[in-house]
């Protein structure tokens, strides 16, 4: 059918949602309309969202609803207008927990369909922000007849509220070369050892594991999870010559520079007769010059990942991207899961018995240092911690402070009774 | 809406919970976990008891965490966690045992 012909007469309004019908794309408002015509709930969602639009009003009420034994996935949605939209008074949405890295069989998402043709509105959003499956549209009575039909088919309830949420990872190595750990049997692993902190909220606030293969970063986990782990190597790149030469006489030399050469945020990538030569100690392993050149170039052979904090959406404080916790960790034995695991460990309980309501771990760290924070978790700190250097030039040395009034005897720290250089001859 | 016991009333909101607080009673508490399915034993009225000092102490429910560990000190460590509260109050300690316990509603996901 196409876009926006057939349709049956109209009961609501939909005049400024028909708007998002037109251009070239597909349109969400074409298939709920089509929808419409068998779910009369998606008739009268299409008729509230007009009227939001209409209004400049948000008309849905949050309140809570749980399915016995999990504090969470449910969204539970009324609607303040159920007097002219009767079938969506109650308009929920559960949260399901995909498999790791989003591969399904047809025969599981047809599963899924007839699911939730049955006891919901029949939308499914693959995926949410979050990396759950998103079931909308059920009543309170619908939702335990769904969540009991989809437990029996081997399916089980994501995360909401202050607790860990559903895992999302990038597909890695089942299908990727570039991949530097086994993003899907991670995940897995983490999601199976902490189910309990998944369905029965304890946090301060939410807690999200994103987990990407490389820094090509493709489950965004930097900038939408706060605990990203991301892909990365120690030691020299691979680079196969031959296939560098290849790639220089089918491009031209002038295409290398432009695309690889100059692009290399660190400066530490040449090419020089024909041969690509890297400054491993400089590369931030930033993975543009693989990208481009995926033949010739390659990641390192001792693989692992970087663990990183803090990532977040604004809410105490604006948004803010992670940053370095451990710069390198081996993840291919059970007892490397177990490293992680027990510093995840570390982390919630320190941040549990310290963090506000409604904090996340970044703005905890925010607001009591990373010195502090470090230390309430038992990690040294280490370089590659620092995002930059201050910015500041107010800088208080303990040993370099005025002498105080009484107390401490006053004594001159190694660096003062150093010469000063001269800076005339610079 | 409102519920009736021994001959008083009690106004809740649309999802239950007292409307006033300060109305809560023992017969309230019990009319309240019968509707919600739960059968209180004392492992049950521990729960209720410690929301209700806590929140005549701080005017705000406690933090899960704060909660499971009071139970856990009170009760002994394997019971101080989430799923020992879960059992008793299938529906979350947060949504079940804060009704039975008249505490207001806690906000929702976000």
């Amino acid at each position: 059918m196409l876009k926006g012909e057939g349709m049956t007469k109209q009961k609501y309004d939909t005049s400024l949602v028909d708007e998002l019908i037109e251009g070239e794309w597909p349109s969400f408002i074409a298939d709920l309309k089509q929808l419409g015509e068998r779910k009369p709930q998606v008739e009268q969602l299409l008729g509230q969202m007009n009227q939001s639009y209409k209004d400049l009003w948000n008309y849905w009420q949050g309140t809570v609803l749980n399915v016995d034994g999990y504090g969470g996935g449910v969204i539970a949605r009324y609607s303040e207008l159920s007097d002219e939209y009767p079938d969506i008074a109650q308009f929920h949405t559960i949260r399901i927990i995909p498999p790791s890295g989003w591969v399904y069989s047809t025969e599981t998402l047809r599963e899924l369909c007839d699911i939730w043709d049955k006891h919901g509105a029949g939308i499914i959003q693959l995926h949410g922000m979050t990396g759950d499956i998103l079931l909308l549209g059920t009543d309170n009575k619908s939702t335990y007849e769904a969540a009991e039909d989809l437990m029996e088919h081997g399916w089980d309830l994501g995360g909401s509220g202050g607790a860990l949420r559903t895992l999302s990872c990038c597909v890695g190595e089942a299908r990727c070369e570039m991949a530097c750990f086994d993003t899907i049997d991670l995940t897995t692993h983490l999601t199976n050892t902490f189910i309990s902190q998944l369905h029965r909220p304890e946090f301060p606030y939410k807690y999200k594991f994103k987990l990407s293969g490389c820094a090509n970063d493709c489950s965004c986990s930097m900038q939408r999870s706060d605990m990203p782990i991301i892909g990365t190597w120690r030691g020299p790149m691979q680079i196969d010559q031959e296939e560098v030469a290849k790639f220089v006489q089918e491009n031209g030399s002038d295409y290398v520079v432009e695309n690889v050469i100059t692009r290399c945020p660190t400066d530490c990538i040449q090419l020089k007769d024909n041969q690509i030569i890297v400054d491993d100690d400089n590369c931030v392993r930033c993975m543009h010059c693989i990208n481009v050149m995926h033949k010739a170039l390659k990641p390192g052979k001792d693989r692992g990942a970087t663990i990183l904090l803090g990532g977040k959406r604004t809410l105490k404080i604006g948004d803010t991207m992670s940053s370095v916790l451990v710069p390198f960790i081996k993840l291919e034995t059970e007892a490397d899961y177990k490293k992680l695991t027990d510093l995840v460990e570390r982390i919630w309980d320190f941040w549990g018995e310290n963090g506000m309501d409604h904090e996340r771990v970044g703005e905890f760290i925010n607001r009591i240092g990373l010195a502090a924070f470090l230390e309430g978790i038992g990690l040294e700190p280490d370089p590659q911690m620092i995002k930059h250097p201050t910015t500041s030039p107010y800088i208080k040395f303990e040993e370099l402070s005025a002498p105080k009034i009484d107390g401490e005897p006053v004594h001159d720290p190694a660096i003062r009774n150093e010469e000063v250089e001269s800076v005339e001859s610079v | 809406m409102a519920f009736e016991v021994n001959g008083v009333t009690y106004e809740t909101d649309e999802d239950g919970y007292l409307a006033n607080i300060d109305q809560w009673n023992e017969d309230a508490a019990k009319w309240l976990a019968e509707d919600e399915g739960v059968d209180m034993s004392e492992s049950h009225w521990e729960v209720v008891n410690f929301l209700r000092e806590y929140y005549e102490e701080y005017r705000i429910a406690p933090m899960i965490r704060i909660l499971t560990k009071a139970i856990g000190k009170k009760l002994g460590k394997e019971k101080g966690n989430t799923k020992y509260l879960y059992e008793l109050y299938p529906g979350g300690p947060a949504k079940q045992a804060c009704k039975i316990a008249g505490l207001p509603k806690p906000t929702g996901c976000v």
